[in-house]
């Protein structure tokens, strides 16, 4: 447990944002299973404990760039929920105007500047966006998040070069969430598709500082984070973090079958954990584990953390109705934004 | 009468160069030997003496590494220029090219621009063989978000440059390096050509050849030869390919009632194809012809000396379709 490492005000603020993130997508998959809208999307859940802390330990101006599991991030990072749930249903109202949906979300407003559904092509654009810090000589940072998969993209090896040449801003947050997964990396890390027997060794070999935290403690990320952070803001170049992540085994299928809602009270009671996940929920969730640690070391107490866990239902269920009601994109807008 | 004032293509580009950077702190420029060494065809000789290594940047053989840097940039505040040395390498940065910047502002409704300029040298000629001498044109004109241009006189470059420049979206400048070395007569100071214009070369009335970039040359001199045949030929430069100026091309069209269309690129779903289907479209009721499509050969573009003229139209065959169209041969 090493949550007791990081502030009240500090915890319960990524605990929020872990709350914001997993109600969200919880909402999301039951508003695609009612037909609100039809698309592919890829979740999050299990991931959280990574991202809110990585976006916690941010500042107001830095940047982000994120792949196609990126609902976290946004809603993470605290771009407007009601605009990010348009957006996935393809509103109007959505970031994006609807010309974007779930697989591009971006907030020029929170510095959220891209959702790439290209493989790796995030790590293209947070280079480039912390180059273009650098240049205008601005003390933030920028961060690219991505999954081992992006690891087998020679963009993102041919990124690492120019950031360590070039001592870019840039913290590479690599969310390893191979164990578990479908396909051949079955089996977790090392994974069967790649040569390496660690992914740190790839950025290490062009001498960017390398970072392996369990992502699944708030503490362990945070102070990782912050490092990372600092690091790049004093002009020591780039900065690669592994963060081994559990993911939900629900988001392994193709079409995410959410079984319950996420209830909090799981973390006090195993009792109420049944169902095909409750291996993952019991052990691994690390929205469960947060709010153990925060009750724990005295942060929070079990009501305190339930009321924020209502707040934030309240806050997607406002999100879902806001997209529902939200008109869709005028037919005649359909050629807007193709040339600048 | 002062002499008009003139310089080289390589010259001319580099005036546009050194006036946008001089006006526009961020506007940089990111390429391979671009820096010091001033550029495998000099393209790039004094704007690293002038500007200095921070914004004239050498990058290392990661075109998509590099291309990725420059659609950030721009995201972010800067007016990258990117340099491809060779239009063959464009293939390297396709993915960001046309997955990233040409649909960062559709996809972002606006949210973010992404004012860039890819610039490539293309042509055939020089004997450099299969991968040193195309002109992938075309393969960007397919993609909505990206603008297309494709100067033929020391003029246009320089102004098409500045307008590339200056543009809020990503502009892909060809130039043909054969061009490098042409003189002419170029506007000093501040000159922008706007994108989207064609320009008509030279007047005539009984066939309009629409040419792209080198072959506007081709056509040019091919014109000379039916003049002494007095067939009267009108050459049309697009200068944009994208956006397309159809009034332009369809007025002269309309005029003189037959067209030939003339790109170096490939002709198999090429340029020659759009262009001709577009005239078609829009002039059916004026045309006494149907349009002729003069592309390069479908094939790769051999090395050898004897091997790699034949790939290319040159003014002679131009002028015998031309020929052909104009005695009702065709």
């Amino acid at each position: 447990m090493t949550s007791k490492a990081i502030d009240r005000r500090t915890g319960l603020s990524i605990f929020d944002r872990m709350l914001m993130m997993r109600h969200f997508e919880e909402s999301v998959i039951q508003l695609y299973k009612q037909g609100r809208f039809v698309s592919h999307y890829h979740i999050y859940i299990g991931q959280e404990a990574t991202g809110g802390t990585v976006l916690e330990a941010l500042g107001e101006k830095d940047l982000i760039c994120t792949t196609h599991r990126n609902h976290g991030h946004i809603i993470g990072r605290g771009c407007d929920p009601n605009k990010a749930m348009a957006e996935i249903l393809g509103r109007e109202t959505g970031f994006n105007g609807g010309r974007g949906g779930t697989l591009h979300i971006s907030d020029a407003s929170r510095g959220f500047l891209s959702t790439s559904a290209i493989v790796g092509g995030c790590a293209g654009l947070a280079t480039g966006a912390a180059f273009g810090l650098k240049v205008k000589r601005e003390p933030n940072v920028a961060v690219g998040f991505f999954g081992d998969g992006s690891l087998e993209e020679g963009l993102v090896i041919e990124s690492f070069n120019i950031a360590a040449l070039w001592k870019l801003p840039v913290v590479y947050v690599c969310e390893n969430n191979s164990a578990g997964a479908m396909g051949p990396q079955q089996g977790g890390y090392p994974t069967a598709i790649t040569a390496t027997d660690s992914f740190t060794r790839l950025p290490a070999a062009y001498g960017i500082h390398c970072l392996k935290v369990d992502g699944t403690d708030i503490g362990a990320v945070h102070a990782a984070a912050t490092e990372a952070i600092k690091r790049c803001r004093a002009g020591n170049g780039p900065v690669f973090i592994e963060a081994f992540t559990m993911r939900w085994p629900g988001s392994s299928p193709l079409w995410p079958e959410l079984a319950t809602v996420t209830d909090l009270n799981q973390a006090w009671d195993a009792s109420l954990i049944v169902g095909p996940n409750a291996d993952w929920v019991q052990h691994h969730d690390p929205l469960l584990r947060a709010a153990r640690e925060l009750v724990a070391a005295g942060h929070a107490s079990r009501d305190e953390l339930m009321a924020r866990d209502k707040d934030a239902r309240s806050r997607v269920a406002a999100a879902a109705n806001f997209a529902i009601e939200s008109p869709m994109p005028a037919p005649a807008t359909v050629t807007n934004h193709v040339f600048a | 009468m002062l002499n008009p004032r003139t310089v080289t293509y390589r010259a001319a580009v580099l005036e546009a160069l050194f006036g946008e950077m001089r006006l526009d702190d961020s506007v940089i420029m990111l390429g391979e030997d671009i820096g010091a060494a001033g550029g495998v065809f000099k393209q790039t000789e004094g704007l690293f003496a002038q500007f200095g290594a921070e914004r004239v940047i050498d990058t290392p053989i990661s075109e998509s590494g590099a291309f990725g840097i420059a659609v950030g940039a721009a995201m972010t505040g800067q007016r990258p220029i990117f340099e491809v040395m060779f239009g063959d390498f464009i293939t390297l940065i396709m993915d960001q090219l046309v997955n990233q910047a040409a649909k960062i502002a559709y996809m972002s409704a606006g949210q973010f621009r992404v004012p860039l300029v890819v610039r490539t040298a293309v042509g055939v000629g020089g004997n450099l063989g299969p991968q040193h001498s195309q002109s992938l044109h075309a393969w960007l004109t397919h993609i909505p978000g990206l603008k297309v241009v494709m100067p033929s006189t020391p003029a246009d470059a320089k102004g098409l440059m500045a307008a590339a420049i200056r543009d809020d979206g990503p502009v892909v400048y060809f130039e043909d390096r054969m061009l490098y070395n042409l003189r002419d007569t170029v506007p000093e100071g501040d000159y922008v050509v706007p994108i989207g214009s064609a320009e008509v070369k030279r007047t005539g009335r009984d066939v309009t050849v629409i040419a792209t970039g080198r072959m506007v040359h081709t056509a040019l001199a091919a014109a000379e030869l039916m003049a002494k045949d007095d067939i009267s030929v009108e050459v049309v430069d697009p200068r944009s390919l994208v956006p397309l100026d159809i009034d332009t091309l369809v007025a002269s069209v309309k005029k003189t009632s037959r067209a030939v269309v003339v790109d170096g690129g490939y002709r198999q779903y090429g340029v020659t194809g759009e262009i001709a289907a577009t005239v078609a479209e829009y002039a059916f009721d004026w045309l006494d012809a149907p349009v002729i499509r003069i592309g390069g050969a479908d094939v790769p573009i051999p090395f050898s000396k004897t091997l790699e003229p034949l790939v290319l139209p040159d003014a002679q065959r131009i002028a015998r379709e031309i020929a052909a169209l104009v005695r009702g041969q065709r």
